[in-house]
């Protein structure tokens, strides 16, 4: 007795034998009701878990009125606290760029040893809790440090002040721009930069002709990340602020100040300007996702042309596909684009 | 083996055709040292000065146990939650087209975009006795806010969009016909899933949650505007070093970091050892 034959005989439903019947099947998959329930199940858990709060924040931000509105948020404390948010993000976003390229460019493009400890210790900020970040920096430039001499010989003041506030938030945005940069400069690998160093192209030259174009979307987010991260930090900032009202606070913690002083409207005037900052990420980020996306489709097309000529030729046909020969050589997209791309 | 020895040396040869190692190496070693490992090694010196016996004492106080109790139990109960809900949307995600779909998929990496305090404030604003939601719940006398459901409530928020971005990418690699296959072969709908998806999804799934739990350990300001932090019911330990902090108590709060930071690598190197086993498996 066949395999099919068994099968029919304990299931007497199932047949496995025309197209018709797949497609049926098919058709039946689409008035799924498991499908309706998960489709469901998925949007309200998500509108009610994230979108909820969202509204929340904008409605009672706009709850007392548009006046109201713009007076919070025009307070001279909410515009320092504005403009030092601005400030620790700006440093932040710019340090560790730099420090991504370079972090990427030296783990991607060589082999050495130590290189997966040093991929290790760059992730290492990710899993230190916000609070930990403090302490550690209150311990390092504190009163108890042999460090707090110099500061104190140089007349500068670290912990409880501005610099403490920008060197946290350096470190909880740390891997940030590398995280998104290393999957996909090694998925690219280093085959055009040696070619271009071998052909006599400077460091600067290669890293600008030839490997920004691969990587500019992860640069992209990368960088938005960092920003949204670096300018919502509350832990870390907490600890060593001090919460001077107009010279250490930052938006978060003003937002926080505004809360215990039950000026609930303030409170949310001033974080719907961070809400909206959030949603102004999203659609970069699901921008950059299409582009990615787009450009991967495009990489993957050319090559099935390829593959398609190679063959053709072996059987000495009449090559007839577009040509595809100025088309770009594969790429990985940015690591949170293959999401919505790999359905093939 | 020489031969094989000479051949790697000429191989790292080959790579550094390309310029700039040393200014790359250089500089990503120096801003590591001064804004990580510099830090961190004042943590670990700061211990030391701790006497054994203190630094016993302080981990094990009454307080701090139960601070760890509740930080543990409540990262566990969200990332249990945000495994089976992450995994669900993923699959709605992978698997279904529905009008809205991008919005739904762009929604996800809300909570890495929105600033964690805010998140805390309006959930907590929400679920309050009188708020929106918190008023549906008050009617069957069911406290919300300020209680251990609010604090799995916002760690289940700041956790939700690993396990969703972890497992995607590998359920959009499963062929759909493997699945055709194992229901026409008489495979129920939950036996297809639990013997032949749920195996390919599982390395994906503990990594997502593996992030989600080390995150909802440390996380700290979603939390306190919805905990109430009441020692020994509500206080997680992320709070409880805070207020050490903030009695200029550093040699106790340096314990609890430490104790911690421990924990949250011994997850983080859980989660490498799974993941590497997963890919060695896969590889062959």
């Amino acid at each position: 007795m066949s395999a099919a034959q068994d099968i029919r005989k304990t299931n007497p439903e199932v047949e496995i034998t025309s197209s018709e019947d797949i497609a049926k099947a098919k058709r039946k998959k689409q008035r799924d009701p498991i499908k309706v329930v998960l489709i469901v199940l998925g949007i309200v858990y998500v509108a009610l878990l994230l979108v909820l709060p969202l509204i929340y924040v904008l409605v009672q931000a706009f709850g007392q009125g548009i006046s109201a509105f713009t007076a919070a948020i025009t307070e001279p404390y909410a515009l320092d606290a504005i403009r030092l948010t601005l400030l620790a993000g700006l440093v932040s976003v710019l340090l560790n760029t730099i420090f991504g390229l370079f972090a990427a460019w030296c783990i991607t493009k060589f082999k050495f040893h130590g290189r997966r400890v040093l991929m290790t210790l760059i992730d290492l900020p990710m899993s230190v809790s916000p609070v930990i970040v403090g302490l550690i920096y209150i311990l390092t430039y504190g009163r108890t440090s042999p460090i707090y001499g110099v500061e104190q010989a140089l007349g500068i003041q670290i912990i409880f002040a501005v610099p403490a506030i920008i060197l946290v938030t350096v470190f909880v945005t740390f891997p940030f721009v590398s995280r998104e940069l290393i999957p996909v400069m090694l998925g690219q690998g280093t085959d055009e930069e040696e070619a271009a160093a071998l052909m006599g192209a400077k460091f600067f030259t290669i890293f600008r002709r030839v490997t920004l174009p691969h990587i500019k979307w992860a640069l992209l987010y990368g960088i938005v990340l960092c920003a949204a991260r670096a300018l919502g930090e509350f832990g870390a900032v907490s600890v060593v602020s001090g919460n001077l009202r107009g010279i250490t606070l930052t938006m978060p913690l003003y937002i926080e100040t505004l809360y215990n002083e039950y000026q609930y409207s303030a409170a949310f005037a001033v974080s719907s300007l961070l809400v909206v900052f959030a949603i102004i990420i999203l659609f970069i980020r699901s921008y950059v996702e299409y582009r990615g996306g787009k450009e991967t489709e495009n990489d993957q097309n050319a090559e099935i042309t390829k593959k398609r000529r190679g063959r053709r030729k072996k059987e000495r046909q009449e090559p007839q596909t577009v040509a595809a020969e100025d088309s770009p050589p594969p790429t990985s997209t940015p690591a949170t684009a293959s999401a919505t791309t790999a359905k093939e | 083996m020489s031969n094989q020895k000479a051949s790697t040396r000429s191989h790292a040869r080959a790579n550094r055709v390309i310029p700039g190692f040393g200014i790359s190496f250089g500089i990503t070693v120096t801003l590591l040292c001064i804004i990580v490992l510099i830090p961190l090694g004042f943590l670990i010196w700061s211990t030391l000065n701790l006497t054994f016996e203190d630094f016993i004492k302080t981990i094990t106080s009454s307080r701090a146990l139960a601070s760890y109790a509740v930080s543990l139990s409540c990262a566990l109960i969200a990332t249990l939650i945000n495994a089976v809900m992450g995994t669900v949307l993923a699959w709605v995600l992978v698997r279904y087209s529905f009008p809205g779909k991008r919005i739904l998929d762009g929604l996800i990496e809300l909570p890495f975009a929105l600033p964690t305090a805010i998140a805390g404030l309006s959930l907590t604003a929400l679920t309050v006795d009188t708020g929106w939601v918190g008023s549906i719940f008050a009617n069957w006398g069911i406290d919300i806010a300020y209680t251990r459901i609010g604090i799995i409530i916002a760690l289940t928020f700041v956790g939700f969009p690993f396990v969703v971005r972890s497992v995607q990418p590998v359920l959009e690699k499963i062929d759909y016909q493997t699945e055709e296959a194992s229901e026409m072969l008489g495979a129920g709908r939950i036996r297809t899933f639990f013997s032949l998806l749920l195996p390919e999804i599982r390395p994906a799934l503990l990594a997502g949650a593996g992030l989600s739990f080390a995150r909802c350990l440390g996380e700290y300001g979603s939390v306190i505007f919805i905990a109430g932090n009441t020692p020994f019911q509500t206080e997680i330990t992320p709070l409880l070093i805070m207020s050490q902090l903030q009695e200029y108590d550093y040699a106790e709060a340096t314990a609890l970091a430490l104790v911690l930071l421990i924990v949250s690598f011994v997850v983080l190197f859980a989660m490498n050892a799974v993941q590497t086993r997963a890919s060695r498996k896969t590889q062959g």
